[in-house]
């Protein structure tokens, strides 16, 4: 079966037999930690440069402009440019401001996000932590960096940050309770919360298709929901600019600016990746009935490619939404949420259950 | 890996936002001027403090989304069994969503969905 041959659990069980042959088990379990610590941080910090990269060029293809051009080839090196630029910028401290949450607010929205790549499924074989509750954990973690916003808008005693943060609370705390439930359905069809048996459950057809239309909805609402949960447009009020100025961040400069921004776009990439593995079957190939040669030629294109072309599939989803939407009032974002998003996602989510019960899923 | 391995990206994140901080303050510029840590404010000099009182709007969605929020995690063991259970599951969960659905309906006559 030609499925193996990308199969990562090889190169890391070889790499393991390699340093237990060097030395003794507890130094192997610190250089593999090491090893898995340093792959995170370059895979998270080149994730993200590429993500602002991408916005720019999305955004500049869509209003017709040709976007960063300067530096590299394609201004391909402009968002290193920009970070090396953030690093020589003063950190300006604010008068009156509450300097231990100040300083401590960038750390927790990277934590959390942080946090959440740990249990992604990047390909066969290749993931750091498998939880058996790793829908919910990833879930759980990237929701908890409201805290590290509030905590940004209230220390900064400015009111700009203030409203921006309030806002913010509002809207990722609402639209968690549609992104939890569209994601339910999935667990209801699965019969698991983790993320490897999510991704095997689709060996035969990603839930998006074998759902039927329940399904779909779900993927709908999860869409919709995730875009509003990582403060996007139409859905980006914390941080109007043309009524509050940056929202949460109006006052933090430097470095610690680049950090919130980091962890806007990797949340991006988080709920895109968990949207994914979950409804368009993560590393799984695409397969079509019982076309076996199409089949056989999808299986010889690696599994790490099919995770990252649907991620960055749905990647492209929402940063279309950012370009064309217009952004949305309090007042309507939260109606959207509490009196069609929730009821509908309760509904479908009882159709699925009875669909379950029928086994009318394939 | 086990999942005491979180301590491991925990302290990688720390490492990663702690040492580009600490690079920062070593490399940037850093002059004191009173007008500069001002809080943004158009400009102008700031008047009063940020920390006032606020909308209640913003607390009141916070208390129904407290409560609703509960549901979603009583709801995934219910999703990971229901289909070994099966019948009996599925008319538990639509008991439950009936009382959920009173509930989400009562806060909406009562006007809690509104914003003032």
């Amino acid at each position: 079966m030609s499925s193996n041959i990308y199969d990562f659990s090889k190169l890391t069980g070889s790499v393991h037999a390699w340093l237990s042959g060097l030395m003794s088990s507890g130094w192997v379990t610190f250089t593999e930690l090491v090893l898995v610590g340093l792959v995170f941080l370059l895979l998270y910090a080149l994730l993200g440069l590429f993500l602002v990269y991408l916005e720019r060029k999305v955004c500049a293809i869509i209003q017709n402009r040709i976007g960063p051009n300067r530096v590299g080839k394609w201004g391909i090196i402009q968002t290193i440019a920009d970070l090396v630029k953030l690093l020589l910028k003063e950190l300006i401290p604010i008068r009156k401001s509450d300097p231990l949450l100040f300083n401590l607010a960038p750390f927790i929205v990277i934590i959390c996000s942080f946090l959440a790549m740990a249990a992604l499924p990047y390909a066969k074989g290749l993931q750091a932590i498998d939880f058996n509750i790793g829908v919910f954990y990833v879930m759980a973690v990237s929701s908890l960096s409201v805290v590290g916003i509030l905590i940004a808008g209230w220390s900064s005693n400015s009111k700009y940050s203030l409203i921006g943060a309030m806002r913010s609370g509002a809207q990722i705390v609402s639209y968690e309770l549609s992104v939890g439930l569209s994601l339910l359905a999935i667990v209801v069809f699965t019969g698991s919360m983790q993320l490897s048996t999510i991704v095997e459950s689709q060996a035969n057809g990603w839930w998006i298709f074998k759902g039927h239309i329940p399904a779909f909805i779900s993927f709908v609402i999860f869409l919709i929901a995730s875009t509003a949960e990582i403060n996007r447009g139409p859905f980006d009020l914390a941080e109007a600019e043309s009524e509050l100025t940056a929202g949460f961040h109006t006052e933090y400069s430097g470095i610690k600016f680049a950090f919130f921004f980091l962890a806007e776009y990797m949340n991006m990439f988080i709920v895109s990746a968990l949207g994914a593995t979950v409804f368009l079957g993560g590393w799984m190939p695409f397969h079509i009935g019982n076309w076996e040669g199409f089949n056989h030629i999808m299986d010889f294109i690696p599994s790490a490619v099919w995770f990252f072309t649907k991620t960055f599939f749905i990647i492209l989803i929402i940063m279309w939404f950012k370009w064309t939407f217009p952004r949305l009032r309090i007042d309507q974002l939260l109606t959207l949420e509490w009196k069609y998003l929730l009821p509908i996602s309760l509904f479908n989510i009882v159709l699925i259950a009875f669909i379950v019960l029928m086994g009318w899923h394939f | 890996m086990e999942s005491e391995s979180l301590i491991l990206f925990f302290i990688v994140a720390i490492i990663l936002v702690g040492g580009a901080i600490i690079f920062s303050t070593l490399v940037a510029p850093n002059s004191f001027n009173p007008v500069k840590s001002e809080p943004y404010e158009c400009g102008i000099p700031s008047e009063g403090p940020a920390w006032i009182q606020f909308n209640v709007g913003y607390y009141l969605f916070a208390i129904i989304y407290l409560v609703f929020d509960v549901e979603t995690v009583f709801l995934f063991p219910w999703g990971v069994v229901m289909k070994t259970i099966g019948m009996r599951a599925f008319i538990e969960i639509i008991i439950f969503f009936f009382i959920l659905g009173l509930g989400l309906l009562y806060a909406w006559k009562k006007g809690a969905l509104k914003w003032v």
